[in-house]
């Protein structure tokens, strides 16, 4: 099976070739929170989670809300 | 005071009162402190989730949940206009759309004073991408005119630097700011304790937001509670006017006739 390197919050992760960033969110335990994604410095909307492919070499980042003033 | 609501962006809210969510204890007091305060509007910040180690932990957006609090994400702990602009476009998608934000550019870490040169270029971005920009800044009156030309919302700038509780530092500042502008004027950052807020109210400020004057208190839900009535207790003392100052009362408070002799 095919894998491809892909940065995450600048960290190396591993995924499957061919897969989307909703796979991408369940792999690492995120599917179904809030959250929002951008990748490769452009904002992903939520509603394409289940189409958009990652990449090979994709740079995502990840956010939450946290606390903050 | 019925129908006293601060006015930002077209949107109607029934306390002037803003708090931030960072430093408590845990998600329970955070819950606990805002809700005493009785803030309508609530800033989060936007960070990178903790891949693999956050599996179960309490998210922030369940204890505030948005249909009852209007959410203002901020760029704090950005420190150029581009660092804040992707945050705030970030935060947008992460809470539906929704486009009130806090714009905050930092100037360096020991200070965390306004930088103004990147917060005036962020805001033209971010106002032109039809965010609505409520824009911590420096205290001086023509950089606070300038923004409000660009299109920010609301005006707000420091009383004393983030989390030093040194009050209000220069009012006679936030006096010219208050006086030239049509948008609100919010004191943010600097309050150490309620006397703060009603001085920065009294002076005729729409509003004020803090968040360590609460959390790092002895008690933050009685100080929340306190801060709730600071607020409310100068915008009633400004509404009602104060006297005027004098050097000695030549008029006692006490009637001059009918004394014994």
């Amino acid at each position: 099976m095919n894998e491809i390197e892909i940065l995450v919050n600048g960290k190396a992760v591993v995924a499957l070739g061919d897969g989307t960033i909703l796979d991408l969110l369940i792999q690492i335990g995120m599917a179904g929170k809030r959250v929002a994604v951008e990748c490769n410095r452009e904002i992903v909307p939520r509603s394409t989670y289940g189409e958009r492919k990652v990449c090979d070499g994709d740079r995502f980042e990840i956010v939450v809300a946290v606390g903050g003033g | 005071m019925n129908g006293d609501t601060l006015n930002i962006a077209g949107q109607a809210f029934e306390s002037r009162l803003l708090v931030g969510t960072g430093k408590y204890r845990d998600m329970e007091q955070t819950r606990a402190a805002v809700e005493a305060s009785g803030a309508r509007i609530v800033t989060v910040a936007i960070r990178r989730t903790n891949i693999g180690q956050s599996r179960g932990e309490p998210n922030l957006l369940d204890v505030l949940p948005p249909e009852r609090y209007t959410l203002l994400p901020n760029s704090a702990g950005c420190y150029s206009a581009e660092e804040a602009i992707r945050t705030l476009r970030l935060a947008r998608e992460l809470l539906d759309g929704r486009s009130l934000v806090k714009l905050e550019v930092l100037s360096d870490e020991r200070t965390l004073y306004p930088n103004m040169p990147e917060t005036l270029r962020a805001a033209e971005v971010l106002v032109s991408e039809g965010f609505q920009v409520m824009v911590y800044c420096a205290d001086d009156p023509f950089q606070a005119k300038r923004l409000e030309e660009i299109g920010c919302v609301a005006i707000m700038p420091l009383a004393s630097l983030i989390g030093s509780g040194m009050g209000i530092l220069n009012p006679w500042n936030l006096h010219l700011i208050i006086e030239n502008a049509k948008v609100p004027v919010l004191v943010d950052a600097g309050v150490g304790t309620a006397s703060d807020a009603a001085i920065a109210m009294e002076l005729g400020c729409d509003g004020v937001l803090m968040n360590t004057a609460i959390a790092s208190a002895q008690n933050p839900v009685l100080m929340a509670e306190a801060m709730r009535n600071a607020v409310h207790a100068g915008r009633q003392a400004y509404l009602a006017g104060r006297m005027p100052r004098k050097y000695y009362a030549a008029n006692p408070s006490s009637p001059n006739t009918g004394l014994i002799t």
